[in-house]
């Protein structure tokens, strides 16, 4: 589209058509009351302008008849407003159990995104078309905000937190990104591009991209090796003197105290910055910190490591998870790091 | 011709004596405790204000008719729109209606001799000018540049500007709100006259009595979120870094819970002024009096349960999020009553097309558009693609600018002839209210596009696509400023020079009607005995003489 | 001028009346006018303390080891006889009202006062030294050397258990009570604003306290005019129920938690 002023933007997600619908029912609306209301007021402005100055015309006070309709008219409208916008909200941050995940680290000023396979990409973002995609994000620094219009769809990146969102492009093309949440300076120059690829250009693409290791294997290296976590969760993750962490992504945890609460990204999180704050039930809290020690993209491939042995069943754990049933789709990727010492990702081997 | 007929005129006249010429030393204003002075105190600082926010707007439109960020480095445009948020919400849209024509009239209209409490009346306009100052320094020193919302971690330990200043100046400023509305409500409650009852109080008063609910309640809470962010950052711990296990959500929660109540603050006082314009310049009671009254309560209360609806893309959970979007659709009601109150009002009246009422109709076109558009960000699922866009920019444009502003102007040209005792150009004030209209329209209508493209807020630098828009509403907002700047030139002019007005000149049926133009320090000779009706028009009101003598006196102006 | 309105007279007597101000019409109203002022303004201290207690809440169902950590350190003992303190003031302040308002000589007016005062002064005095020591044991949390040390013989055990599991290399690397102390001291910054606040609330009131003495002792209040005393009041009862709040959240919450539980 490049008429010469644009008045819409591109769809290019399975979102678009939803959002965009709920838009033109409330542009109706908005058009329909405006035009009801001002013609209403205009005609009266003519039609009852002041004939005679300071006189008194009729009264009419008022009529609950009248009130109540224009209460309840506007408020059914209303609902089905709220319904739709709800429907589509929770499509938008709904997840999809199986989707091609990305890690999205955005830090001042820029967006860096990281493949399943491994590649890593600087405020471009290169995705196939027709598939479902899934970001997992986090910042470095203050709140940032990824946004795609052509998606119809945007997140707030808030530090300390995994966000995430998704979507399924339908048209290759190119698109703009942007970072909408206001953070200091450069703000406006933390935008880029998404380019929507056919399945085989961007089968293509990833060839011709070196991959360094995933971000799983990342995390098993620095597990194993970097950050020596394996000396007391087992070297397979099967536990120890701490917990077992084969199969515990997205089950529930029994803590000291008998708070249960989910494995989820901030929980692994936090147990990684701040262990004495959730102790497992059944163990102590031995755990040094390693805040200060790792940085947001080692997070996120100890995180991404941990969901990778979802799936697996390890050895049992005491009391604090749940048997682990059907084999997320991480599982299934797999992990051969041959022991080969491969600098750990980090902030360092970034430009 | 107009001023030939003044010098014929010789039966209005100025009252001998009034607040205005009750003492002209310095002291007798700064320290003056009559809440008619105070409300002048407050017209030229607040004007000063707005003078500032709508200089940092030009500069902001200036910068955005390129799509490159040439005019201003990125870091000086941060400040600018910064600046322009700070001052617009805190200095000018809060205390605009309700420190300057609420503190005039509230005691007038209701019968009183002045607010419950004169002297801390005149201590919130001492705190508003100590918060200004603090604030002014702020920007002065080197400026602010975390967005008028302050943002943590970005405002804790990101920025390296004034924002401890700037902070404590709104911490400052927000005990000015406190008072008034403290003031407002301790005044509806024990001051009115013999016979002025709940349902007699005309509908200004309602939304300035929700308006002085929500200023209590809620501005203590941006007062301590404020101090605390300020605190963190002088002190390098607290609770929103995200660093030491803070929670920069908490403070999106605990400013909003004070700031979307705040947009009530902003305009609910206009809604006030536009039912006082809307039934006495069609000469009649308003339509559902109770239901316009108890829809501006109902406001008040709503609005504060709302606030998440500014945070539907932070991450916070779908449930929490459905409730929030509940609420603000049930919020919508009560709006929608108002308008169509206020419609029904015009059916069979004897409307008059006097400036104000111009005023109140643009009101009303420009309020409906951006009430409307506030349901498209209550609609979870499409707020996601507008959030932080320039579709909210336009939204809280046509709400606070169309809405507030509008009504705002609207009042002041309404009251002016009381507060002053002099009437402006009838033709000039015509002009400047249809050149706000269209150069608003220009200004912030394209922004609704905009958004809907995606372009976000706070840009320095956008896609040059976008541009052809960007141009259409920084022409606009150069219409629009020349539409601002001319009444501040006839009304001045018309302070020394209008024709004199007489004690009403509209010929209206409220208690600030039966009194002189200017009024005494006093408000009333003796204390009135109300036996009406708000917007009592009928033959009790007295009304019939009036009217007659007006005519006879405007009887050469229309030959 | 013809739409004039028909009024009453009211500028009858009005200067007899002691302490009457201009604006109202008769004492009654100003009674009425202050009473409800003063309550509007304590619904407003709510919400300012709101904020606080909001933050408060969340972080202790967050972090709620640190917070029971951070409560033990403080003095229990010192806060509950303030606790004590504040509700004598609010007796002998309850004392001063009912004797302005039973015209009691205003040497008695004036003795009551004096007594609140200094209750509250004493309350100042124990918060001063309980502050003294959380700077000697390095608690204040925007200091530069705030250095959180496990207390108590329970803390000890929890100590000692967590030395005998983890490796010497490992508590030399990482510092591990550092994400902890992060918590409690943010147990600590809440204390402090919150204890601050309040204190600075008592300060207030005690000024305020000063210049009702002042006024109580020229003899400006009597069955006729007491409304002042009793403003003050209300704003004296509302700045000790704020404590009576702080005390269990600060001092009491959590403590199970560490005497209770040696396993965590």
């Amino acid at each position: 589209m490049n008429s010469w002023i644009p008045f819409f933007p591109e769809q290019a997600s399975t979102f678009a058509w939803q959002v965009d619908g709920l838009y033109f029912y409330l542009v109706a609306i908005t058009v329909f009351f405006t035009v009801l209301v001002v013609g209403a007021i205009v005609w009266f402005f003519i039609r009852y302008r002041e004939r005679e100055k300071y006189i008194h015309p009729s009264e009419i006070e008022g009529s609950t008849v009248l009130e109540v309709t224009w209460s309840i008219i506007p408020f059914i409208i209303v609902m089905t407003i709220f319904v739709g916008g709800g429907v589509i909200y929770y499509n938008l941050y709904r997840m999809p159990s199986e989707a091609m995940e990305i890690y999205v680290v955005g830090k001042q000023w820029m967006w860096k995104f990281q493949h399943p396979t491994g590649q890593r990409e600087i405020n471009e973002l290169h995705i196939p078309v027709g598939t479902k995609v899934k970001l997992t994000m986090t910042t470095e620094d203050v709140l940032h905000d990824l946004s795609f219009p052509a998606f119809r769809t945007k997140s707030d990146v808030v530090p300390g937190r995994y966000t995430a969102l998704w979507f399924e492009a339908t048209k290759p093309g190119k698109y703009r990104i942007y970072c909408a949440e206001y953070c200091g300076m450069n703000h406006s120059g933390m935008g880029g591009w998404v380019y929507v690829m056919e399945q085989r250009d961007f089968d293509n693409w990833l060839s011709g991209n070196v991959s360094g290791q995933t971000p799983a294997e990342a995390g098993k290296d620095l597990f194993e090796n970097k950050l020596a976590c394996a000396s007391c969760h087992a070297a397979d993750g099967s536990g120890g003197r701490g917990p077992a962490l084969v199969g515990l992504f997205g089950k529930p945890v029994r803590l000291a105290g008998g708070q249960t609460v989910n494995a989820d990204e901030a929980y692994i999180r936090e147990s990684i910055l701040n262990p004495q704050g959730q102790i497992v039930e059944g163990y102590q809290p031995i755990m040094p910190t390693f805040k200060g020690q790792v940085t947001e993209d080692q997070l996120v491939s100890l995180i991404a490591y941990i969901k990778s042995i979802a799936g697996q069943t390890g050895a049992p754990n005491k009391l604090n998870t749940t048997p682990a049933t059907a084999p997320q789709p991480d599982a299934s990727r797999n992990f051969d790091t041959d022991g080969k010492a491969v600098e750990p990702m980090g902030g360092r081997s970034n430009p | 011709m107009r001023e030939e007929a003044i010098v014929n005129r010789d039966i209005d006249l100025m009252p001998r004596k009034h607040y205005l010429n009750n003492g002209s030393t310095v002291a007798s204003w700064l320290l003056t405790k009559d809440h008619k002075r105070i409300a002048i105190l407050y017209l030229i600082s607040v004007s000063a204000f707005f003078l500032l926010g709508g200089i940092y707007a030009s500069l902001i439109r200036l910068e955005l008719l390129t799509p490159q960020s040439d005019l201003m480095e990125a870091h000086l445009y941060n400040r600018v729109f910064t600046h322009h948020g700070i001052i617009m919400v805190f200095f000018f849209l809060i205390p605009a209606i309700p420190a300057i024509l609420g503190n005039f009239l509230i005691p007038i209209m209701i019968g009183a001799k002045d607010l419950a409490f004169p002297r801390i009346n005149l201590l919130s306009w001492y705190i508003y000018i100590v918060g200004g100052a603090f604030t002014l320094y702020a920007l002065l020193a080197g400026g602010v540049d975390t967005g008028w919302t302050f943002y943590t971690p970005y405002s804790t330990t990101f920025s390296n500007t004034y924002v401890m200043a700037a902070g404590i100046g709104i911490f400052i400023n927000g005990f000015s709100s406190i008072l008034t509305g403290l003031n407002f409500l301790v005044t509806v409650h024990t001051m009115r006259a013999p016979g002025m009852t709940w349902f007699r109080l005309p509908l200004f008063v309602w939304s300035h009595y929700a308006t002085s609910l929500v200023m209590v309640l809620g501005t203590p809470v941006i007062a301590i979120t404020i101090l605390l962010l300020a605190l963190e950052r002088f002190g390098r711990v607290g609770i929103f870094d995200p660093a030491l296990g803070g929670d920069p959500i908490l403070f999106q929660h605990l400013f909003w819970f004070y700031s979307h109540p705040a947009v009530y603050i902003m305009i609910l006082p206009g809604f006030g002024v536009i039912s006082e314009l809307i039934a006495n310049f069609s000469r009649k009671k308003i339509f559902g009096y109770a239901f316009v009254a108890f829809s501006s309560i109902a406001i008040a209360v709503f609005g504060f349960l709302v606030w998440g609806h500014h945070m539907f893309a932070s991450g916070q959970s779908i449930y929490a999020g459905l409730v929030f979007s509940f609420l603000t659709m049930v919020i919508a009601v009560p709006s929608a009553i108002k308008v169509f109150n206020w419609t029904a009002t015009l059916y069979q009246g004897s409307i008059s097309y006097d400036t104000p009422m111009l005023y109140a109709l643009f009101f009303m076109g420009l309020f409906l558009i951006g009430g409307l558009t506030g349901l498209f960000l209550g609609a979870m699922g499409l707020d996601i693609h507008l959030t932080d866009t320039y579709f909210v920019v336009a939204h809280f444009h046509y709400v606070m600018v169309g809405g507030q502003v509008l009504a705002y102007l609207g009042g002041l040209h309404y009251w002016f002839p009381k507060m002053f005792g002099r009437m402006y150009s009838e033709f000039w004030s015509k002009i400047s209210a249809m050149i706000v209209f269209i150069g608003f329209n220009l200004t912030f209508f394209p922004q609704f596009i905009l958004g809907y493209l995606g372009m976000p807020r706070r840009y320095a630098a956008y896609p040059e696509e976008m541009q052809v828009l960007n141009i259409f509403s920084s022409a606009g907002a150069s219409i629009l400023a020349i539409g601002l700047v001319l009444p501040a030139i006839y009304l001045t002019y018309a302070l020394f020079f209008g024709k004199i007005a007489g004690d009403n000149p509209w010929v209206l049926p409220g208690l600030e009607w039966r009194t002189s133009s200017p009024p005494p320090t006093e408000n009333f000779v003796r204390t009135p005995i109300v036996t009406w009706e708000a917007y009592e028009f009928g033959e009790e009101s007295g009304l019939y003489e009036e009217g007659e003598r007006r005519r006879r006196l405007e009887a050469p102006e229309r030959v | 001028m013809a739409t004039r309105v028909e009024a009453i007279d009211t500028h009858q007597e009005h200067h007899h009346v002691p302490g009457l101000q201009h604006q109202f019409d008769d004492i009654e109203q100003q009674k009425e006018a202050t009473t409800i002022g003063m309550w509007f303004f304590l619904v407003q201290e709510v919400m300012f303390f709101g904020g606080l207690f909001m933050a408060y809440l969340l972080y202790r169902y967050k972090y709620p080891m640190a917070f029971a950590a951070g409560s033990n350190h403080l003095d229990l003992w010192l806060g509950f006889a303030n606790t004590l303190v504040l509700i004598a003031s609010s007796l002998t302040m309850a004392l001063a009202v009912w004797s302005a308002q039973t015209s009691k000589k205003p040497k008695v007016q004036a003795g009551w006062i004096v007594l609140t005062m200094i209750f509250g002064m004493v309350f100042l005095g124990v918060k001063a030294v309980e502050y003294n020591d959380k700077y000697q044991h390095h608690l204040i949390p925007f200091s530069r050397d705030f250095k959180w040390e496990p207390k108590g013989e329970e803390l000890v055990a929890q100590q000692q258990m967590i030395e005998r599991h983890a490796s010497e290399a490992e508590k030399s690397l990482y510092g591990r009570e550092q994400a902890f102390g992060d918590k409690v001291r943010m147990f600590f910054w809440i204390y402090f604003a919150m204890t601050g606040l309040h204190a600075l609330h008592m300060v207030i009131g005690i000024g305020i306290m000063l210049w009702l003495l002042w006024t109580a002792l020229k003899g400006r209040y009597s069955a006729e005019f007491y409304g002042p005393v009793e403003i003050c009041g209300l704003y004296w009862h509302f700045v000790d129920i704020v404590w009576i709040f702080l005390f269990p959240l600060l001092y009491l919450l959590g403590r199970h938690f560490i005497a209770g539980g040696g396993g965590h």
